[in-house]
């Protein structure tokens, strides 16, 4: 890593030039909601005008330049009676500008997912590989808790990381890529006061977190409580939808689909990405249903990203960011499950102490 | 400023960006290809019952047909293209490299489509993916196999290597519970397994018709027929959900450890290489971390059966 300070016009002047040069991809403001807040999307950049540089959380993670909502897996060519299969892992270079830390933490997780393990996904990698990843710090929404997940601050997984301090940034060189293209700008090397402003702003930033999600031992809290009735209470709440899994940057559970083309001389096979809160999702042949229930399935997702993923990869899939709380219909969202979920043993526990009995 | 100083160069993969990956025997992510499958000619269909047939399969490139090997337990996916793949368990014994054997239900959209196909006709099969039954482990001991209805399938491939490795073992029981007599899988090999390779066969029907001449009643009513030395025998058993619970919880109390219980667990799969999510109980795969599970891992697991 190598660490530079670059003006914010000269840093305008960079990004204008990169912009122009790849396709790109940036926030920008959509529409705005119900309360007139702006709504934010990562969407075609040609310079750094377009991009809302100011921007809090775009509503649709990043992972879906990744992990497209559908993608070929491979394609059948009949003939005859015969067919051949071919197989493309397609990665056109792209560049994405202004992902957050805890955006980027969760592209380091797909990575741990995806390409470790006996069946390291190419589709994946030829995409993760051709991108360029340009991160900015910034303060947290309310309702963030990436803190709380030990996500609001990133050392690896970008090829530039921008803090704003003040009137310059401070970059992060993580690739030669980057580092290369910013040899043609101004750019300096810190000094001892940048350095005390970056430790300002990252001090500023942690601060900022309003919200907070007890996450101490919650692997194990989750395996004792599997029958706690506070999943049928949110699983009551819970709509079905998927919503929650589609805005999610760590979720990436797929469903695989054939269909033949429309002349039949074809077929492709696709990867879906699902849900596990969709209804099927446990089905299996014969039709038994191994999670009947909204609240097993709600259940089921606040294991995998909180517990399962911690036994296999000895981390917690969630980022912290709070985009399902934010896109559910229904208001549930994983600060309240979770300590909702605490709540329900820590009543008892204050039982026991102001007990007379048990003292 | 020259311009294409800032355009980014497209990178290709590479075998090398897995070296990292643990290689894997007879597993395919070392050729990066894990969606290409190894196309196969069904050399054969027998019909079983009703709802069964037996696909025999011959991987038609020689050279594919050279490396492709499986333990048993292990499945593959059986492609139709256009119409999807399925995890199938492999029905025939290891040892056979030329011909596999499926057992197949016609249950969904796949198998439906495959059961119209005649011999001679072309599919693909990727794999054998996931774990497989210690037979090893097991060798030395009594082993009991415990089977209800299309269970038998999975316990076909190692009833196959105990009557290839037959004085690896001592006694070997089968059990195996179906709801009408004309259910009953494989019974043109009864007599071979019985007289030849001395593995006891006890079937039993829920309900019986006027031919059945046998037992009538559920598979745990099966276990007063045998006697069973807790100290040194192994289970494996593979049936629907409910039958898991009360076969093991039985031999549970026998005193049979449980991790010398197998369990062969069924989930939808649509990947088979544990990245789909599909088939996930409690942080367990069944398709890289199953089928096979003993029955300690099962009783960890959280809505595993």
């Amino acid at each position: 890593m190598i660490y530079k300070v670059i003006a914010k016009s000269e840093f305008k002047r960079f990004t204008d030039a990169l912009l122009r040069d790849n396709t790109s991809f940036g926030p920008r403001q959509v529409d705005t909601d119900s309360r007139g807040k702006a709504v934010y999307q990562f969407l075609p950049v040609t310079s750094s005008d377009d991009v809302a540089f100011d921007y809090t959380a775009t509503a649709s993670s990043a992972k879906h330049f990744f992990l497209p909502f559908r993608e070929e897996l491979s394609r059948f060519v009949f003939q005859d009676q015969e067919w051949d299969q071919q197989i493309s892992y397609e990665g056109n270079p792209i560049v994405l500008i202004g992902l957050r830390a805890c955006d980027i933490s969760a592209l380091n997780i797909l990575d741990d997912v995806l390409l470790k393990g006996h069946f390291p996904s190419p589709y994946y990698l030829a995409k993760r590989k051709n991108t360029f990843v340009i991160g900015m710090d910034h303060l947290p929404l309310p309702d963030c808790f990436c803190k709380s997940m030990n996500h609001h601050t990133i050392s690896t997984g970008f090829n530039l990381f921008c803090s704003d301090i003040g009137e310059d940034y401070y970059l992060s060189i993580n690739s030669s890529k980057a580092f290369n293209f910013l040899k043609e700008f101004d750019t300096r090397d810190p000094i001892d006061d940048d350095n005390c402003r970056l430790v300002e702003r990252r001090k500023i930033i942690s601060d900022s977190f309003r919200s907070e999600v007890d996450v101490t031992a919650l692997p194990s809290i989750l395996d004792i409580e599997f029958d706690s009735p506070v999943w049928e209470k949110w699983g009551n709440k819970c709509l079905n939808c998927g919503t929650c899994a589609m805005v999610c940057p760590t979720c990436y559970c797929y469903s695989v689909e054939e269909s033949f083309d429309t002349n039949l001389k074809g077929a492709t096979r696709q990867k879906k990405l699902y849900s596990c809160n969709l209804v099927d999702f446990a089905e299996v042949a014969g039709g038994h249903n191994f999670r009947p229930k909204n609240g097993d399935r709600l259940k089921y997702r606040y294991y995998h990203q909180h517990r399962g993923f911690a036994e296999n990869a000895n981390q917690q899939i969630c980022v912290g960011c709070n985009r399902c709380g934010r896109a559910c219909l229904a208001g549930i969202n994983p600060k309240d499950v979770i300590n909702d979920l605490r709540m329900d043993k820590e009543s008892c526990l204050t039982n026991i102490s102001s007990s007379p009995d048990r003292i | 400023m020259p311009d294409k100083h800032f355009v980014i160069p497209r990178q290709d993969i590479n075998r090398e960006d897995f070296t990292s990956s643990i290689p894997d025997f007879n597993r395919r992510s070392e050729f990066m290809k894990t969606e290409m499958g190894h196309k196969c000619i069904i050399t054969s269909i027998v019909r079983l019952t009703e709802q069964e047939k037996l696909f025999k399969l011959r991987i038609i490139d020689p050279q594919e047909r050279g490396i492709f090997r499986f333990k048993p337990g292990q499945f593959l996916m059986l492609e139709l293209p256009g119409y999807g793949d399925v995890p199938i368990s492999i029905s025939s014994s290891n040892s056979n490299h030329e011909f596999l054997e499926l057992c197949i239900r016609k249950a969904g959209h796949v198998t439906s489509a495959l059961f119209t196909l005649s011999e001679g006709a072309h599919v693909a099969i990727r794999g054998p993916f996931g774990s497989a039954f210690p037979m090893d482990e097991m060798a030395g001991n009594n082993v009991l196999l415990i089977a209800g209805g299309l269970g038998f399938a999975p316990l076909r491939a190692p009833l196959f290597w105990i009557s290839e490795h037959r004085e690896r073992f001592l006694k070997v029981d089968v059990l195996y519970g179906v709801k009408e007599p004309s259910q009953l899988l494989f019974t043109y090999q009864f007599d071979e397994w019985e007289k030849i390779n001395h593995i006891t066969l006890h079937t039993i029907v829920e309900q019986a018709d006027a031919g059945w001449k046998g037992k009538n009643g559920m598979i745990t009513d099966l276990f007063q027929d045998i006697s069973i030395d807790p100290e040194h025998t192994y289970a494996i058993v593979c049936g629907p959900p409910v039958m898991f619970k009360v076969v093991c919880s039985y031999l549970d109390n026998l005193g049979i450890p449980m991790n010398r219980m197998f369990v062969s667990l069924e989930r939808r799969m649509h990947c088979g290489m544990g990245k789909c999510c599909r088939c996930m109980v409690g942080s367990t795969f069944t398709c890289v971390d199953g089928p096979v599970f003993d029955y300690w891992s099962v009783m960890n697991l959280k809505e595993a059966i």
